[in-house]
């Protein structure tokens, strides 16, 4: 931290105590924001990512001839649709929790091979996931029938119809409501702190716990946090969406 | 070619008692006809006749419910069908072109090639490269199908099919979306086709063209050939009541 930020931030604090920005100027609180970004772009970073996996791979499911591989997508998203993302992360980690194996390094410790960082990635990407199997599908049934033809036609195997020409397709369709099932994963992962996930909103609250004059900026750092993240994720979204438009196609 | 034993002094595609219902509706009931190599035959007849589900059962693309047929040997309706190996014989064009919206014109010619016959990426595009000649679209061809009018879309739908060296192709009602100024340019390939010796089947209303380039016509209503004949005998001595009917409608 340059020394005039702290010096700033500290007479700051000296004339109006509402405003303690003391992680600007104490670097053992410095460390607890830092360690918070990382641990929130780490959750947010992965669960996209395997939200997705999850919505593609759960789509693709809901169109194979299989009914019972269907029917069990059908289960899933409803469950993960209908209920709060609280309450699922809860479920995961303290009732399915109690059941998974445990190791012990040291012969003393007993550590859960998944960790509630673990448990909330899980818990986060099933969550976003079932909203993505849907939006993909929509964006699957978006693509004419008479296109799939014209592939099937040309001795295209059925993967191959679906890898170069359904995907591609479905993807250009879905991205504006994948966009906001995105962000809306982003914010999801402050519920991570209920199973103490050191991520930004815990440690931003354990340090206004610590330092009661620290709630203003607290806040404040954490509204500026997550929109720049947010608007970070938008605009990674609208570059995409403008880089794989079509000339001619579509709206 | 793999297991077929078709010789040219055989019909490359014969048809034989075909009958093929969808539900309760028999849309084809007892279609027969042979087509040599090099023959181009067209099929005309009332809307709901049945013309599109038979060019269709040729490729497989609609499966049939008793009869037979075969193209270059391979029985279409057999179970064990290697469809893949039928689909390298049979080209096929629709009438609403039913291109790779998100692909450019030589992108559309050349995915199937690629990706169904393997063929190395050089050699591809110099034969999408001389296709595009072929059709008279050098100048478009790095554009997107929504970028073409339907005519330019339509040759290079005629060039996507033609690059898997098909020995048959079939045509559905190919230029009934186009104005007429552009129904010329898409007749006009279809011409250069048959003259280089490719066998064609057309489902059209182009009466004319039928009359000019057609070595047979096969008039269908209701599921059944009501009346066939090479040109000069099918236009002038139609006896049929219902053919009579519809050419005086279409003439
Ligand atoms: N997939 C399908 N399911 C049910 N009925 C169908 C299907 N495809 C076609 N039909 C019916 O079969 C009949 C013949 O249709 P087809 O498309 O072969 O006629 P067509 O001669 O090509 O007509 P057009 O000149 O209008 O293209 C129609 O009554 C149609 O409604
Ligand atoms: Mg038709």
């Amino acid at each position: 931290m340059p020394e005039f930020i702290s010096i700033f931030f500290l007479e700051l604090y000296k004339n109006d105590p509402k405003w303690n920005f003391i992680f600007f100027y104490d670097s053992s609180q410095a460390d607890r924001v830092i360690e918070g970004f990382w641990m929130t772009l780490e959750l947010a970073v992965i669960c996209v990512i395997l939200s997705v996996v999850i919505g593609v791979v759960g789509a693709w499911m809901q169109n194979q001839p299989n009914k019972i591989l269907r029917l069990l997508v059908q289960g899933y998203i409803q469950f993960f649709r209908n209920t709060p993302p609280l309450i699922q992360l809860l479920f995961f980690y303290f009732a399915l929790g109690q059941f998974t194996p445990t190791y012990s390094p040291d012969g003393w410790l007993e550590i859960p091979i998944i960790s509630n960082v673990g448990w909330a990635i899980i818990s986060l990407s099933f969550f976003a996931g079932a909203f993505n199997v849907e939006i993909f599908r929509s964006g699957i049934e978006a693509v004419p029938e008479s296109t799939k033809e014209a592939a099937e036609s040309l001795g295209f195997s059925h993967f191959q119809t679906y890898r170069y020409i359904v995907l591609p397709l479905a993807f250009r369709v879905s991205l504006p409501a994948l966009n906001n099932n995105l962000v809306n994963l982003v914010k999801t992962t402050t519920q991570a702190m209920a199973i103490a996930v050191p991520e930004l909103l815990y440690q931003m609250v354990s340090i206004y716990n610590d330092y009661s004059t620290a709630m203003n900026a607290s806040m404040l750092l954490l509204f500026v946090v997550y929109i720049t993240l947010v608007a970070i994720l938008v605009f990674g979204i609208h570059s995409w969406e403008r880089s794989v438009r079509i000339p001619g196609y579509g709206a | 070619m793999t297991t077929n034993n078709w010789t040219p002094e055989q019909p490359i595609v014969s048809v034989k008692d075909v009958h093929k219902s969808f539900g309760e509706l028999e849309v084809l009931k007892g279609i027969s006809f042979d087509v040599m190599k090099g023959e181009v035959i067209c099929i005309i007849g009332p809307s709901g006749s049945g013309k599109s589900t038979l060019i269709r059962c040729i490729n497989a693309l609609n499966d049939i419910n008793s009869g037979s047929i075969k193209v270059h040997g391979l029985e279409v309706n057999d179970p064990d069908l290697n469809k893949l190996e039928l689909r390298k014989n049979v080209g096929m064009v629709f009438q609403q072109y039913n291109l790779f919206p998100h692909k450019t014109a030589i992108e559309n010619i050349m995915m199937a090639p690629m990706l169904v016959l393997k063929e190395s990426k050089e050699e591809v595009l110099a034969k999408a490269e001389a296709l595009v000649s072929k059709v008279r679209l050098d100048d478009k061809k790095n554009s997107y199908p929504g970028e073409l009018s339907g005519g330019q879309q339509q040759r290079v739908a005629i060039a996507r099919s033609l690059a898997m060296n098909p020995d048959v192709m079939l045509f559905d009602e190919v230029t009934a979306a186009l104005d007429p100024e552009t129904v010329k340019e898409v007749l006009v390939t279809i011409q250069d086709l048959a003259a280089e010796g490719m066998t064609c089947i057309l489902v059209t209303h182009e009466m004319g063209f039928a009359r000019e380039l057609a070595d047979h016509i096969y008039f269908t209503d209701r599921g059944v050939i009501v009346e066939h004949g090479p040109p000069a005998t099918f236009f002038e001595k139609a006896e049929d009541p219902r053919t009579k009917e519809f050419l005086s409608q279409i003439l």
